[in-house]
């Protein structure tokens, strides 16, 4: 593993900042307009670990597909490094919610998506196979998405993300559909490979103990037009133990802030 | 007591004659071909004829030869691999044919209770083959390149205007009311005009093919590329995909199924109009041949070129299976085939 992690050394090492200005977003369902987000003001420093924490449906996933430039908000803008984001660029990099693996190509067909398309793969062909290595997939490296598991795809689909060199990684929920002792050895790794690649990460998840464990700021969202309700520091080093009594009052906190106190 | 132990060895004895007549019964199975491919040899060689019918004995003597070659394997077994497991599951197929033979043999040439000229004997086919088979290979050659130019000019122009109609709205905006109108037309209603129009009656087949498998790998390949899971789009956006990576590397794969299934309904019908084309104005191909031997009653020659041209459909279907499977093995997983 930390032979993996030194041959997926970034070629560009700082992190991309991003700085949310009111951003507002709505989506016309039927013939009414469904406002997602509401507002949204955010700074978030090149280099640092970010959660965002919100009920279903709130409007995460949009949020992130607003920073990948997939869509633009209805208002405000979102910065990168001081730049009006204005569609999708490869140094910023996004793990889907769903790892939506391309069925006719192999799992390393699919990790090397992102050297074909910027004419890389002559030379970086070995970055698939230490990204493969780093999510424990060598094994599966010519393997067609059907022969994979749920959890297997989104490591997969992280590999994918990983050979990029990307500035700021963008993760949906990227470990949700895996099971406890995978969940818990691939928190360590991603954040292994951030404190050692220092992009910028951007994650959305469900489970308030991961988000603690793994960011530096956990962003908690309102429910639908969603807003920034609260932002917790986590002051802690890494690497943290979900038993420290800190992340265990912090958890207490975000489960309040999100309206989930009495099971505190 | 004693009856109890009787019973068991009597259900034993049951037993034990039961596996032998499996095993008697695999054993003739396996000579069951063979056997009666001789027998079809004999009945051919030496039961007298109603009439006087020519290559009778190279008849007699391809029965024999088939039979020989399945006594060897027969005899060979297991040592043949899977090749001979192959031959071996059509054994029944093999002896059913043999009896079916004997039979039409029987029925024609031996007691003429079918009556030439429409009804004909195997060595009167045998006999097409053997003193006709160039002129019949000159037309599989004639009709295949037909085929080939056609099929290949209409699949490749179709594939390309599906993916246009599937990507660019204005190439959908123009050519959607095109293809619904001129879509459900047969290919063989264009015959008149094509035979009029182009300044060669083989030109004009031509056309009139590629007609034929352009049309539905064109709506196919179209329907394909336009309902791709638009997040297949997001993950080579955000990867740095351009325009053209986007169509020929996630939409272009993602189409294939339907490109297939438009390049099967397209090769079908592309085999009717070749045969209506041959038949109705070009001189020379399986479909003119068909219809000359019709015209001077040469009913054998008809059930000749018909055999021939039943084969080789059948065997481009094959291998159109064949290169799907080895294009889309990746969709196995995915469906029942
Ligand atoms: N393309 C779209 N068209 C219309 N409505 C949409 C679209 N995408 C999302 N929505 C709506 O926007 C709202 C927010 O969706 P989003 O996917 O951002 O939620 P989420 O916070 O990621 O939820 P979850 O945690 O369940 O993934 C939902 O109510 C959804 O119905
Ligand atoms: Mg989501």
């Amino acid at each position: 593993m930390v032979a993996a992690t030194t041959a997926l050394e970034p070629d560009i090492d700082a992190g991309l900042s991003l700085s949310f200005r009111s951003v507002s977003h709505a989506f016309a369902l039927a013939d009414e307009l469904l406002p997602v987000l509401s507002g949204v003001d955010l700074e978030v420093q090149g280099g640092s670990f970010v959660a965002i924490l919100g009920p279903s449906g709130c409007g995460k996933s949009t949020l992130l597909r607003l920073v990948a430039g997939l869509e633009q908000p209805r208002s405000g803008q979102i910065l990168a490094d001081g730049e009006p984001i204005a569609g999708p660029h490869p140094s910023r990099v996004v793990v889907f919610q769903d790892p939506t693996l391309y069925p006719w190509r192999t799992v390393e067909g699919n990790v090397a998506l992102g050297l074909e398309t910027r004419g890389l793969l002559r030379h970086r062909r070995d970055r698939i196979g230490a990204a493969l290595r780093l999510v424990g997939l060598e094994r599966f490296a010519s393997a067609f998405p059907h022969q994979l598991s749920g959890g297997m795809a989104q490591r997969a689909a992280l590999a994918r993300a990983l050979v990029n060199d990307p500035r700021l990684l963008i993760l949906d929920e990227p470990l949700g559909k895996l099971d406890q002792l995978t969940r818990m050895t691939m928190q360590n790794e991603i954040v292994a490979l951030w404190l050692n690649a220092r992009f910028t990460t951007l994650m959305v998840t469900h489970d308030v103990e991961e988000a603690l464990l793994m960011a530096q700021r956990v962003v908690i969202m309102t429910p639908r037009p969603a807003t920034i309700s609260e932002i917790i520091d986590v002051e802690m080093p890494y690497p943290r133990h979900r038993n420290d009594p800190r992340l265990i009052a912090l958890r207490t906190l975000a489960l309040e802030r999100l309206g989930l106190g009495t099971y505190a | 007591m004693f009856g109890a132990a009787d019973e068991r060895v009597g259900f034993l004895d049951v037993r034990l004659r039961r596996d032998r007549w499996i095993c008697a019964r695999g054993a003739l199975g396996r000579v069951l071909p063979a056997a009666l491919w001789t027998a079809l040899a004999g009945v051919t060689a030496f039961w007298p004829q109603a009439d006087d019918w020519p290559r009778t004995r190279e008849l007699a003597a391809l029965a024999l030869l088939i039979a020989g070659a399945l006594a060897t394997i027969a005899f060979l077994g297991r040592r043949l691999g899977t090749i001979g497991e192959r031959i071996r599951h059509w054994e029944p197929w093999l002896a059913a044919l043999a009896t079916l033979v004997a039979v039409w043999e029987l029925l024609t040439a031996k007691l003429a209770w079918l009556p030439p000229p429409f009804f004909v004997p195997p060595q009167a086919i045998l006999e097409v083959y053997l003193d006709e088979g160039d002129k019949l290979l000159e037309c599989i050659l004639y009709s295949g390149l037909l085929l080939g130019q056609g099929t290949i000019l209409g699949a490749g122009i179709g594939f390309l205007a599906g993916i246009a109609l599937g990507w660019s709205p204005r190439a959908s905006y123009w050519g959607h009311p095109i293809l619904r109108v001129l879509g459900p037309l047969p290919a063989t209603a264009w015959l008149p005009f094509a035979f009029f129009a182009f300044p060669s009656s083989r030109s004009a087949s031509i056309f009139l093919v590629a007609l034929a498998t352009g049309i539905p790998v064109a709506v196919l390949t179209w329907s394909g590329v336009s309902s791709v899971n638009s997040a297949y789009y997001d993950v080579a956006r955000t990867l740095g995909a351009n325009q053209r990576f986007l169509v020929w590397k996630v939409a272009v794969p993602a189409a294939m199924p339907h490109v297939f299934v438009g390049l099967f309904m397209g090769l079908s019908s592309s085999f009717a109009v070749l045969v209506v084309a041959e038949m109705m104005g070009v001189k020379a191909g399986l479909g003119w041949y068909l219809q000359w031997a019709q015209g001077w009653g040469a009913y054998a020659n008809m059930y000749a070129a018909l055999i021939v041209l039943a084969l080789v459909c059948a065997t481009l279907v094959a291998l159109l299976f064949k290169l799907r499977d080895r294009l889309l093995a990746w969709q196995k997983g995915l469906l029942k085939w």
